[in-house]
């Protein structure tokens, strides 16, 4: 309930702003609803953002749990998608019913062990995952930019990006979904999304892997001193981390792209830590504090087009109004202050 | 000009060095407050941007280069008296917040230039007699001795370690740890806004889109390889820097360009795990303080 106020007030400091600089703040409200739902397409879109930010949000909330912080999201994402382009360029004569397996396993296995790098060194070396993951983040954008620009760029095109994989892996035409929203990006991965979601729920909550997770989150060493190898468990909760990031992979390159294209990511790892924060960390809550967010991502986009002076950057604005409310709502102690008011 | 064509490449690559290590090290020595004071600080990216961009707008408006470093210096404070009044009065978590910050002036600065100039990301370039040839870099030339001394000698910088190693000791002593980490937030966003103003100003000739590049990542990184220490810190900086500087002369010598940009981060992760001797953060950093009454 905090979390619908401090979006809501969020949006309005944003819409503040808007009112300052002379456009009208109902019109940004009228375009941000028309463009989240106002057709087919436009919610198509919105799913479509709001399928990745699914993934890095679970991403976040997995490590989360586990007592980590997993800004590396973005990074895992993209050495996840550059390795899956990579593969799907590779293994040019599989049929479909082998290559979207092959694609998972490429996609969420090197997402896992991107994100198992941080784990391990924080297990056995001690070293804090935040600037661990943070640099990572840079790695795998120079790695990628030049296996891109280097070894796997399309001779065809002037854009910094890969060849296509071979349609085996990425065929939208048989996309039911993309049929459905009439060509919008968003693809089959939506539905993974939401089963993923699900899954980690239970995982979460009802499994003995998933209590330990939480046990090591919660305390370290008290978990330790009931025989649950913390260290072991906080390396994997970062792989499992890097591999539900790495599902963003499988989103881009067999189900909207079909290639790596540089600087693809809307910041969806960064983005990712405001939605599992609105959710509080619950996987099925992700689901929807997921959806407003790609909704926000949309409907920046078409105010850039639509108002004079608001660009698509206006998105991030939001973003970070909105986490720093958010988050102002939780610390504030509302019943306190009421009290105090009463007092007086 | 030396008539030694070598000894000319050397002094070449020194300058460069001295000059891409400038708005390296403002920062870094920046975020060495924060985080010895006890603050994680990821969020020194969004104060270089606010610094350059603040600096650019103010040096353009008024044609004084030291009114804009000045200005940009203190948008660097304003976004730490954000980051203070959330992380130290609601004790919100200091790497949220970090990004948070980072994120927001990311799209704050399209935003303002937009409002003002009417273009989609950067300002008019700065006319010769608003922009700095050198001032920057002797500043903090004249800074550094300063503060190696204020670190080494001073009671106050005892405090501000205490505030981040065991801020019990320090409140226990009468002191307010409260107010010794605003106040080295403050210095921080100061430092970090004069290097992102030395960029703007001193660098380049403008504000150009998302200009720091990650700058604000390689000084924590420069931070955190160099212990926490100011001078290792520095000496870290000026690596980076040359690391950076040599780019230019490798090109074409079939190093592929990326793997020089990701080297910092790269030695930064190796020093993380240990490989070059321990590296410790201060020991209460990123815990919030206790409820005092």
């Amino acid at each position: 309930m905090k979390s619908v106020l401090g979006f809501l007030f969020g949006i309005f400091l944003s819409l503040l702003l808007v009112l300052w600089i002379g456009e009208s703040p109902l019109f940004v409200l009228e375009v941000l609803y028309r463009s989240a739902f106002g057709s087919k397409y436009d919610l198509g879109l919105t799913l479509f953002y709001a399928t990745n930010l699914a993934f890095t949000g679970l991403s976040v909330a997995v490590a989360f749990k586990a007592g980590l912080f997993n800004i590396g999201a973005e990074g895992q994402l993209h050495f996840a998608a550059i390795l899956t382009a990579w593969v799907g360029m590779t293994f040019s004569q599989l049929p479909m019913g082998l290559a979207l397996p092959l694609a998972f396993m490429a996609s969420t296995g090197f997402g896992f062990l991107y994100g198992l790098v941080p784990g391990l060194l924080k297990a056995y070396r001690g070293s804090h995952e935040v600037i661990v993951t943070m640099m990572m983040n840079f790695i795998a954008a120079g790695v990628a930019s030049y296996l891109t620009l280097n070894v796997l760029k399309n001779p065809n095109s002037q854009n910094p990006e890969t060849s296509p994989v071979s349609p085996g892996f990425f065929s939208p035409e048989r996309d039911l979904t993309q049929q459905f929203f009439e060509g919008a990006p968003v693809n089959y991965t939506l539905w993974i999304a939401i089963g993923i979601a699900v899954l980690v729920y239970f995982f979460l909550s009802k499994t003995t892997a998933g209590y330990k997770l939480r046990a090591a989150g919660l305390n370290a060493a008290s978990a330790r001193f009931s025989g649950i190898d913390s260290r072991k468990v906080q390396m994997l909760a970062m792989g499992f981390a890097g591999a539900l990031a790495g599902f963003v992979a499988l989103n881009e390159i067999t189900g909207s792209a079909g290639k790596y294209r540089i600087g693809f990511s809307a910041d969806y790892g960064f983005v990712g830590i405001a939605v599992a924060l609105m959710a509080r960390n619950h996987p099925l809550g992700i689901l929807i504090s997921a959806f407003l967010f790609g909704a926000l991502q949309k409907g920046a986009a078409d105010l850039d087009f639509e108002t004079e002076l608001i660009t698509r950057d206006f998105a991030r604005i939001i973003q970070g109004i909105v986490i720093l409310s958010v988050t102002a709502f939780y610390f504030i102690d509302f019943k306190k202050l009421i009290q105090k008011w009463r007092s007086k | 000009m030396t008539g030694l064509p070598w000894l000319d490449e050397l002094i070449s690559l020194v300058l460069a060095t001295l000059r891409s290590a400038t708005p390296l090290i403002f920062a870094a020595l920046g975020g060495f407050f924060s985080e010895r004071s006890g603050t994680v600080q990821i969020s020194l990216e969004g104060q270089m941007l606010m610094g350059a961009l603040t600096g650019a707008v103010i040096a353009l408006k008024t044609g004084n280069p030291y009114l804009g470093f000045i200005c940009g210096g203190l948008a660097g404070v304003f976004v730490t008296l954000v980051f203070a009044v959330f992380s130290l009065k609601l004790r919100m978590d200091q790497i949220v917040l970090g990004t948070g910050l980072n994120i927001l002036a990311m799209g704050l600065a399209p935003f303002v230039t937009k409002v003002f100039f009417d273009s989609t990301g950067s300002t008019p370039s700065l006319p010769a007699e608003s922009r700095f040839t050198s001032e920057p870099m002797f500043l903090l030339f004249a800074l550094i001795p300063l503060l190696l001394w204020w670190f080494a000698k001073t009671k106050s910088s005892l405090y501000v370690q205490f505030a981040g190693e065991n801020p019990t000791i320090l409140s226990s002593l009468g002191k307010s740890v409260l107010k010794i980490r605003l106040y080295s937030l403050m210095t921080c966003g100061l430092l970090a806004g004069f290097g992102g103003a030395s960029l703007s100003l001193f660098l380049a000739s403008a504000y150009s889109p998302n200009m720091t590049a990650g700058r604000g990542f390689i000084a924590l990184a420069a931070l955190i390889f160099g212990k926490w220490k100011p001078g290792p810190t520095i000496a870290a900086c000026l690596f980076f820097a040359f690391i950076d500087s040599l780019q230019v002369q490798l090109q074409g010598s079939g190093l592929p360009v990326q793997f020089i940009q990701i080297l910092p981060y790269l030695v930064t992760v190796v020093a993380l795990a240990g490989f070059f001797g321990r590296s410790r953060a201060p020991a209460a950093i990123g815990k919030p303080l206790e409820e005092s009454k």
